[in-house]
């Protein structure tokens, strides 16, 4: 049982960073940005974070500097793809490069600082509950924080007039500016949305996962958030239990080795991206049932006089 | 421009070529090509140390390039560098051995030297660290301090060099603790901070009270350092990140290498050679001990040291049992270079099959 709580502890930490960031670029690609530079923004979230901690030792400010340093990649984004009519693809990669090297180069004299973790803050009352204490309610901020976001962005998505234009303007841009929407300013918003969450990804994973700063140590989980929000048919319910089933089976399988079960552990290894082919093979089946949840103008350039 | 001046510059010119030419004689410049950035605090970081060591000591200039992939690139960098003006080339990733082999072709009179690779050349030597007889040492400190007589292994890929590391921490530890037992958790990848700590956690909630990797981040020592229980460093001394739960770290030392190589390329008494080094040649370098360890476990790994230094002991002299009990060494022989070279097998005392 104490192996199993453990697990599940070690689940949700993994889970954690692919959430945020798998989250982000769901509203930005409801709004119609195909944003593929979500690595690049989590690095420079992770180096800002980490670097805000160094200097004034308060795990507030970190978390606050690494969704700043998030966002501000993705206004280079918006500058370039929205403003300028850049393609959307070309330049997310171009700032996944671009946010590799920065942060690099911002991080070299933080390798090698310590940092000692965000803060645990256990509920009162609740945290004292056998197994279901230690499993839900003994986290860090960012944890909690994780948690309550697919709950603001579904409400934010279905429920407010706001979320219902942000998704007009995903679907068809003309349609929402000859209603007098300004669709560059929404996806530019949405975007800069993605890029914060992106950073708070990046935060946790230099101020809680692994609390030290070290290049590319985001490993490629943006390329896993972005066949997350695929994977989810752009749901953000079905994102977070999309993130816990890929925490889940990275950690499961590093269990299985401990616990000495003879499968190939590359081939474990793959489970993950398997899965994800699998799901994308099983919902593609049914074309309507994704197609009410994918925006039509993913990655589409918008001109307004066009 | 009239005529004077041009009669000036063609003499100085002449002048200068010259002067220039018997400088391929000399030494004024050692390159260094390396895999990963010189802020991964770990392989690469070792061997600009030993560039900075260089530099100091024999005070001539270093050009280096970092994150080389070890693609068609490689090549491209370093005839770069042999045409640039480096004299001797250090080529520090298993990666650029075919590179390095091929430049060195085109460059008769640059010196190359190659890590971790077998390919050699008039031109071309290679060098390497026997890591194994660190694992030896560290082996013998978890033999010691293990209450759960289980050791939990981070390691990256199964090739020879890790598992002649697991292999020689096992014989060790068993030495003196014939009841442990070393479980491993493969990672498939190098480098991968998220999933190297999540490795050591769940090795840790599987029962295992000293962790030790054979990956390059210093995150399964925070993971230890969180939980309360030991580990040990790699490739460099990582005590900052974790200062109560490093017992001690494997550390790769360049530094004296680098600076008699290339200062036998200034003698001119440099030779092509291959150098797998130890602990004697100071290539493989422990750290110092974490408060933690006791006086009497200190005084066994500093015996166990010493006795590799001077020969009396050999990590993988016999008996050696492999995973099935049965003797593939047998007592007073000693597995030879070759073998330890190829080794795709775990000895007695590791859990679980060897991924193929």
């Amino acid at each position: 049982m104490d192996l199993l709580i453990a697990a599940m502890l070690t689940i949700i930490t993994a889970a954690t960073p692919l959430l945020y960031a798998a989250l982000g670029e769901l509203v930005a690609e409801k709004s119609g940005v195909l944003n593929l530079g979500v690595e690049g923004m989590i690095l420079l979230g992770a180096v800002c974070g980490f670097a805000a901690v160094t200097f004034t030792g308060n795990a507030a400010a970190g978390i606050a500097a690494g969704a700043l340093g998030g966002a501000a990649l993705s206004s280079v984004f918006a500058l370039l793809a929205l403003g300028l009519q850049a393609s959307q693809v070309a330049t997310g990669l171009a700032l996944t490069i671009f946010g590799t090297g920065l942060s690099a180069l911002l991080g070299q004299d933080l390798v090698g600082a310590a940092y000692d973790g965000l803060p645990k803050l256990a509920v009162p009352l609740l945290s004292e509950i056998p197994l279901a204490g230690a499993l839900l309610f003994h986290h860090d901020i960012l944890v909690y924080g994780s948690l309550a976001l697919p709950a603001a962005v579904a409400w934010f998505l279905t429920r407010t007039r706001a979320g219902l234009v942000l998704r007009a303007v995903g679907d068809s841009h003309e349609v929402a500016h000859a209603m007098g929407y300004p669709v560059i300013r929404i996806r530019c918003l949405a975007t800069l949305f993605g890029g914060a969450c992106a950073g708070l990804a990046g935060a946790y994973l230099s101020l809680a996962y692994s609390p030290l700063w070290i290049e590319n140590m985001s490993a490629g989980r943006g390329w896993i958030a972005l066949a997350l929000v695929v994977f989810a048919t752009w749901r953000p319910w079905r994102a977070l239990a999309g993130a816990y089933l890929f925490g889940g089976i990275t950690i499961a399988q590093l269990h299985a080795q401990a616990l000495g079960v003879a499968i190939p552990s590359q081939i474990m290894s793959m489970l993950p991206y398997l899965a994800t082919i699998a799901v994308l093979v099983l919902i593609s089946r049914d074309k309507s049932k994704i197609k009410r949840n994918a925006p039509a103008c993913i990655g589409r350039a918008f001109h307004p006089s066009s | 421009m009239n005529r004077k001046t041009l009669n000036k510059l063609a003499a100085a010119i002449a002048a200068g070529v010259f002067l220039a030419a018997p400088a391929h004689a000399q030494v004024d410049n050692a390159g260094f090509v390396y895999v990963g950035p010189i802020g991964d605090h770990g392989w690469t970081y070792r061997h600009d140390v030993g560039r900075l060591a260089v530099e100091r000591e024999l005070g001539i200039d270093t050009t280096f390039v970092e994150s080389v992939s070890e693609g068609a690139d490689a090549e491209r960098v370093i005839r770069k560098l042999a045409a640039g003006g480096s004299d001797i080339i250090f080529t520090t990733s298993f990666g650029f051995m075919n590179p390095t082999i091929r430049v060195a072709k085109q460059f008769p009179q640059v010196k190359f030297e190659h890590a971790t690779g077998y390919k050699r050349a008039a031109n071309v030597s290679t060098y390497s660290g026997r890591f194994y007889e660190g694992r030896a040492v560290i082996g013998t400190i978890a033999g010691h301090m293990t209450r759960t007589g289980q050791i939990g292994y981070v390691a990256s890929h199964p090739i020879p060099e890790v598992v002649r590391g697991i292999n020689a921490f096992t014989l060790a530890m068993r030495k003196v603790n014939p009841e442990a037992t070393v479980k491993v958790v493969w990672i498939n990848s190098w480098y991968d901070p998220g999933k190297e700590g999540d490795a050591a956690k769940a090795l840790i909630d599987d029962g295992a009270d000293i962790i030790t990797q054979h990956t390059d981040s210093p995150a399964p020592l925070q993971v230890a350092q969180q939980r309360g229980v030991h580990a040990f460093g790699q490739a460099s001394d990582m005590i900052a990140f974790a200062p109560k739960a490093q017992l001690t770290a494997i550390i790769d030392n360049w530094d004296r290498y680098y600076v008699e190589r290339v200062k036998a390329a200034m003698d001119g008494t440099w030779k092509s050679a291959d150098m797998w080094g130890g602990i004697r040649s100071g290539m493989v370098e422990m750290a110092p001990y974490g408060d933690a360890v006791p006086a009497d476990v200190r005084a066994a790994a500093d015996a166990v040291a010493a006795a590799i230094v001077d020969g009396r002991l050999h990590p993988f002299a016999g008996p050696v049992n492999n995973q099935a009990g049965e003797q593939v060494v047998a007592p007073g022989e000693t597995l030879n270079d070759k073998a330890l070279l190829g080794m795709d097998w775990y000895v007695e005392g590791v859990q679980g099959r060897l991924p193929k």
